[in-house]
């Protein structure tokens, strides 16, 4: 379960964006090429796209079940997904990683998802929300000692929620104390994905609780630190293979040296970081969304009732065309927001509605799958059952539905006439 | 001395398609219908790599005719890591018409044209199924030929092969120059990385057209109709086997 991460307050984060007023946006009028269409990819996105669709029909398909029940991948899967450089797709060139922009991530992780969400999800989390923190954050030393490796063979985890603090993120309770050439860290996060098998962790905790936000800071534990330890696995509805668990630090002794950014600025690099991992999220989703709709109409053109497919009723028509729309809808919200990310143009507001709408489409077009197959949409044999639940954590994590209404509206509100 | 391979690539529907026939007979739905690289093809490629790794050969010449849409198929063949690729522009009705004597008559002139040392295709391709072009390449180079390969073995300008034949496998040594056609088990393709993937995009393509190389590319052989297969009727059940003999006798079969 990843963390929930939430802005400490809605208004103070957009005191520091301008209002815009309600013209469409402008692209990039530097480019001469004209816009054809969403899925006008390009030559290497595309290529990546089919390279993890194919992986992941061959390599992952016929383990999802298993990986499931284990509550885990095979260590061998995971070495094959970072030799195939789809776990440090932004990662700069001169780091190990390929240099390829946000949208390459946000089509792996959609093909991803369509066979499982939790080959997506780790496709996601590594990519848009630890990557980022150290490619934009991190001095040259830490980039140099741990980029490298995230694009090798580490996967990292990202640690704000604890017990107490979902939504409300910066009333956090984990605590830093600056001691000589160490900081000493106190606190239990919770819903922490990745925890058992990351080799890097990116806690929040606060250096001057005083000071409340404004005392958060960020700092890069290595997993053999000492008091650092792992709680147990979370026993979740869906999104199994993903494994979460408490991470508990006692006075755990982290170097002055790895620190990252600014002292009080945490929640700063929180609320930006946070942005390009909700379109991660949104893409998990509608992969979710199509998977699960992929695998449904074969069956409805295949199973005959009165006499006829049951995809000839008109009834299933409606309501199949109807779901397609919608998913073709979220899918464009969400490479919207991915593109105007790309293009270093605002995107927060298309970001949180994308995560919004595909998180919820999501519920709802599985529930509608599983009707669809009749009684074998309610089998463990078959796969909808498996999106349904998996899809579930989609409208709670990385800023609850809610969360994500608060958002949009607060930048409807902005607008000057 | 490391030798220098040509690899054909043909871009052909992608074997998950259900495939339809056009109502008018005269050939299968291509527009709109998701082609890739013949798998067969892509077993040739990862061969010609390993054997790169290897460090047996010293370069890869990926080639493909067809339309414009072949540089998709030639950018994968780049992406997994051929060092250069040609493309022999064909399009239109006369790639409509384009047949396995032609493709391997533009295959003979560019193994010429480049001095390569083996050339490696998949033995097949999936659409037409015609299992020719690398017999006809090494007819018309007079080279030595090694088709339906599962193991090549490269040493002193000799490649040693097991071939998958009705009978079993046989092994036969060949001189190179000489033309190898993959077989099913020869190897399991890679996926492309992507590392390889952006180092593919600075790899050169060039493009050529069959008059550059002198081939005349017309057809002759004429293709009279296209149809599907008869629907699969029901079988029945029998208990026992003199059941299924008696039943064998009455359909005149035995």
């Amino acid at each position: 379960m990843n963390n929930l991460r939430r802005f400490i307050s809605i208004t103070q984060l957009l005191r520091t964006i301008q209002s815009k007023s309600w013209v469409p946006r402008q692209c990039n009028m530097t480019s001469t090429a004209i816009n054809q269409s969403l899925y006008n990819f390009s030559e290497d996105e595309r290529m990546l796209k089919e390279t993890v669709a194919r992986f992941g029909k061959e390599h992952v398909e016929p383990y999802v079940r298993e990986m499931e029940e284990a509550g885990g991948f095979k260590p061998e899967l995971i070495q094959a997904i970072f030799d195939q450089g789809w776990l440090g797709i932004e990662i700069p060139t001169e780091y190990g990683g390929s240099g390829f922009n946000l949208f390459s991530s946000i089509l792996a992780i959609e093909e991803g998802s369509k066979i499982d969400s939790a080959f997506g999800g780790l496709i996601d989390l590594q990519n848009t929300v630890v990557n980022p923190f150290f490619i934009q954050l991190a001095n040259d030393a830490q980039k140099a000692t741990y980029l490298p490796r995230l694009a090798k063979n580490m996967v990292g985890s990202f640690c704000l929620s604890e017990p107490t603090s979902g939504s409300d993120a910066f009333s956090l309770k984990t605590t830093a104390k600056k001691q000589g050439d160490y900081y000493i860290l106190n606190g239990t996060k919770m819903w922490i994905s990745n925890a058992e098998i990351s080799g890097v962790y990116l806690v929040m905790a606060n250096l001057n609780p005083q000071a409340k936000h404004k005392g958060i800071s960020t700092f890069i534990v290595d997993r053999d630190t000492e008091g650092l330890r792992i709680g147990k696995r979370e026993k979740k509805l869906g999104l199994k293979a993903s494994s979460t668990c408490m991470v508990h630090f006692d006075d755990c002794k982290v170097p002055a040296k790895n620190l990252l950014g600014k002292e009080g600025e945490g929640y700063k690099y929180a609320i930006s970081m946070l942005n390009e991992g909700r379109i991660g999220i949104a893409a998990q989703m509608i992969g979710i969304c199509q998977g699960t709709f992929d695998k449904t109409i074969p069956y409805t053109k295949e199973r005959k009732q009165f006499g006829q497919r049951i995809f000839d009723f008109q009834g299933m028509q409606h309501q199949i065309a109807s779901l397609a729309t919608e998913i073709e809808a979220a899918r464009l919200l969400t490479y919207n927001a991915a593109r105007l990310r790309d293009a270093k143009l605002p995107f927060v507001k298309e970001a949180a509605m994308a995560k919004l709408y595909a998180s919820e489409l999501a519920g709802k077009v599985t529930s509608k799958c599983i009707d669809f197959m009749g009684g074998l949409g309610f089998s463990c044999e078959y796969p909808q059952e498996k999106f349904f639940r998996d899809c579930k954590v989609g409208t709670i994590y990385e800023g609850t539905s809610n969360m994500q209404l608060n958002t949009i509206a607060k930048f409807i509100d902005n607008l000057e006439r | 001395m490391a030798i220098r391979i040509l690899v054909g690539v043909k871009r052909a529907i992608d074997y998950a398609v259900k495939i339809q026939v056009k109502t008018d007979k005269t050939g299968v739905v291509t527009d709109g219908v998701k082609h890739s690289m013949n798998p067969f093809d892509e077993i040739a490629v990862e061969e010609a790599i390993r054997l790169k790794e290897k460090k047996i050969a010293q370069e890869i010449i990926a080639v493909s005719c067809g339309p414009a849409q072949c540089q998709e198929t030639l950018r994968t063949a780049l992406a997994l890591g051929a060092d250069r690729a040609i493309h022999v522009e064909v399009s239109g009705k006369d790639y409509e018409m384009l047949q396995p004597l032609a493709v391997s008559k533009l295959i003979s002139a560019i193994a010429k044209k480049e001095n390569v040392d083996l050339i490696l295709l998949g033995k097949q391709a999936i659409d037409d199924d015609s299992n020719q072009t690398g017999q006809m390449v090494a007819g018309l180079l007079s080279w030595p030929q090694a088709v339906f390969a599962s193991k090549v073995d490269i040493k002193d300008k000799q490649a040693e092969v097991v071939r998958e034949i009705d009978g079993g496998l046989e092994t036969i040594r060949v001189k190179l120059p000489a033309v190898i056609t993959a077989d099913l088990r020869l190897n399991q393709p890679r996926f492309a990385n992507l590392p390889s993937i952006q180092k593919a995009k600075k790899k050169p393509m060039a493009k050529m057209s069959p008059k550059d190389l002198g081939v005349d590319i017309k057809p002759h052989l004429e293709y009279l109709s296209y149809e599907e297969p008869p629907k699969r009727q029901g079988g029945g059940r029998v208990s026992s086997v003199d059941e299924l003999i008696s039943k064998l006798k009455e359909k005149g079969l035995i």
